[in-house]
């Protein structure tokens, strides 16, 4: 690699790089970028990565209860697709030269975030639909645009893992059907846990735009196609004829079909709640990060031992 | 932190979709040697039967092409209209050419 | 498919390889969200799903698959001890997959050769319990074979484990065509193949069934952990009698 036309200039590079993106077309790993361009795009898919590991627990804690043999196959493949989807994450986060361990190291310590919604416990059953249907719909109708980001292994991790979650909304709706029409108990199950995952649902698209410092750097790169609210309000407007479906209500009083946006309004956001989840006052934050942190713990052994195994045994085929 | 993840070094896993097709790029994983990686490759990447065949390859095995080099690499091959069959007229009333 | 009639004795045995596939699964599943290393959430993951599909099918050769998994007491489950016994560390779940993936392995061979009414079951598993054996082999190998630590306590898991191998080879009245004593014997020499590679001792022959030791599984008899197993798995299914999931 070292021949004279490596030494191109910086600013050609840049220009380059800006060329690309507006073309439309995909920054690969080892094209040059700008320096800002590859920290947000590793904190992004990190983040991201993270909040599919950890994303595992709530709906995890559910499997050994689940009330069909069913469901239960359902849940166990779904829960294991995310841990799937944090695989291809770190794998795309890889290419831009962060390691998974580097990654993982940071979740463990705090210094990365992940999705505040896992911070919020699994009561019931009903839960398990609730997170199928609101979180994996908001994640959905966050993640489709990001297939088409401008940083090619991002968008193609992007594309499977939109593919694979297919089934993962329809599950979650499916299930709260047939609380809907179950007993009355069930039902109740079921109104219960969409008041309790509505709200959150809605801060999954982050802060309002007004408050979201990185959206337009973001939007320029084309790492991000549209703002937050954009996709919020778009949730909102699938949400509400699928809730009238279920015959279950959203538990927001100022829903109201606005004629002439054409779009539903609805209420504000506690904004507060969002943040002291954020900073690590939710109910479930110590609980899931002690977890994620025994499991890479108790885990070391068997690394340990598989490492000095291929070491014992190079041709790696001992059999 | 108590290591391990270090030391298990990153493979580049290809799938062959059926047969026919070849092997495409499908992903990256890591594993200790190369049975494991086969393994986890199979787990991962062909759990809804999306594939026939598997190769892993450490990623440290991989040469590739610099990016920077692109253009003096490739333009070359790009201005040689006549290795493709639309270069050529073709006199009315021909067929099977 | 409609299934065929099965004899008293046929259903005995469906139940009692149903619920095999049943609770090993379930203590698989258990694992999600605890792995050591996150290639293998994904690996136990599949192992758990292959086993639920095994139980579905099985169950429901012997009736309502929920009813049978959800509305029995732990005195009517027919699994061997062996799968119900708890995770564990790694070592202990690698362990335990590879006396039971041995032997399914097995065992599945004979019944898909002998055309009963688990032939077509056995048949479609037999990929499966393959790579079962195939990732506990791989496994038993690297954790035995790894370092100091890890050779200790596949050891353990091997020592704790043994004493409920002997179950395997109880002849199973509803099996017609299997053979116990040849299972006994290739069991054993896979078993101790794969424990000398790892470099593991290995033990004597799996106690013969008439010591105490375990045995009761196909009858009903279950060790203390199960019953917990069984609160959980079975609760909420219980707490809303008669509805739908």
């Amino acid at each position: 690699m070292g021949t004279a036309v490596s030494a191109e200039p910086e600013r050609a590079r840049a220009e380059d790089f800006e060329r690309t993106i507006a073309a439309d077309e995909r920054i690969e790993p080892r094209d040059w970028m700008p320096d800002a361009y590859r920290a947000t795009l590793i904190r992004q898919i990190a983040q991201h990565a993270h909040s599919e590991i950890i994303g595992m627990q709530p709906e995890a804690n559910w499997i050994t209860r689940a009330p069909s043999l069913r469901r239960k196959a359902i849940l166990i493949a779904k829960v294991q697709d995310e841990a799937g989807h944090g695989l291809y994450l770190y794998g795309a986060a890889e290419t831009l030269g962060a390691s998974r361990a580097e990654l993982l190291g940071k979740l463990h310590t705090g210094r990365h975030k992940y999705s505040s919604i896992f911070n919020y416990p699994t009561l019931t059953w009903a839960d398990v639909g609730a997170i199928g249907w609101l979180v994996d719909g908001a994640a959905i109708t966050n993640q489709v645009p990001l297939c088409r980001c401008s940083y090619g292994p991002y968008a193609r991790a992007m594309v499977r893992i939109c593919k694979e979650e297919s089934f993962h909304q329809r599950q979650g709706y499916e299930l709260l059907h047939a609380l809907a029409r179950g007993t009355g108990a069930q039902r109740a199950m079921a109104q219960d846990a969409v008041d309790r995952w509505w709200w959150p649902s809605l801060m999954m698209f982050g802060p309002p735009d007004d408050a979201s410092p990185r959206t337009a750097q973001s939007m320029a790169w084309k790492i991000k196609r549209h703002t937050n609210d954009e996709l919020r309000q778009r949730f909102v407007d699938i949400c509400v004829p699928q809730a009238e479906a279920l015959g279950l209500t959203l538990p927001d009083r100022d829903l109201r079909w606005n004629e002439e946006r054409g779009h539903w309004d609805f209420g504000a956001v506690d904004w507060d709640e969002f943040r002291a989840v954020l900073a690590g006052e939710g109910p479930c934050n110590e609980q899931r990060l002690d977890q994620r942190r025994r499991a890479h713990e108790e885990g070391a052994w068997v690394r340990e031992a598989a490492a000095a195994y291929a070491a014992k045994h190079p041709a790696g085929a001992a059999r | 932190m108590s290591g391990g993840d270090a030391d298990w070094p990153l493979w580049e896993v290809f799938v062959r979709p059926r047969r026919g097709l070849a092997h495409t790029h499908a992903g990256s994983l890591h594993a200790p040697d190369a049975e494991l990686a086969l393994r986890n490759a199979r787990d991962l990447f062909t759990r809804r039967g999306e594939g026939v065949s598997l190769w892993v390859v450490p990623a440290a095995a991989v040469t590739a092409s610099s990016p920077d080099e692109r253009d003096p690499f490739f333009r070359p091959a790009a201005d040689k209209p006549y290795r493709h069959p639309t270069f050529y007229e073709v006199p009315e009333g021909v067929r099977h050419l | 498919m409609t299934a065929p009639a099965l004899t008293e004795s046929e259903r005995e045995a469906a139940l009692a390889l149903g619920d095999d596939a049943l609770i090993l699964s379930h203590r698989l599943a258990e694992w999600a969200g605890h792995a050591p290393v996150l290639e293998e959430e994904v690996a136990l993951a599949n192992l758990a799903l292959d086993l639920l599909g095994q139980a579905r099918a099985l169950l429901s050769l012997a009736g309502d698959e929920d009813e049978l998994a959800f509305r029995r007491d732990a005195r009517d489950f027919r699994n061997l001890q062996l799968v119900e016994q708890p995770n564990g560390d790694f070592a202990h779940t690698v362990v335990r997959q590879l006396f039971h993936a041995t032997w399914q392995e097995l065992l599945y061979a004979q019944l898909a050769a002998g055309g009963g009414p688990f032939a077509a079951i056995a048949a479609h598993a037999a990929p499966e319990t393959r790579y079962h054996r195939d990732h506990a082999v791989t496994w038993t190998l690297r954790l035995g074979d790894g370092t100091a630590e890890s050779h200790a306590r596949t050891g353990r898991a091997v020592r704790a484990l043994w004493r409920f191998t002997g179950e395997l080879f109880e002849p199973v009245p509803g099996l017609a065509g299997t053979d116990p004593g040849g299972l006994r014997a290739a069991w054993t020499e896979r078993v101790t193949e794969t424990l000398r590679a790892a470099t593991l001792p290995v033990p004597e022959a799996p106690p013969p069934p008439t010591a105490w030791s375990a045995g009761g599984g196909r009858r009903g008899i279950h060790t203390e952990p199960f019953g917990r197993l069984l609160a959980e798995m079975q609760h909420l299914h219980r707490s809303h009698p008669g509805a739908a999931w």
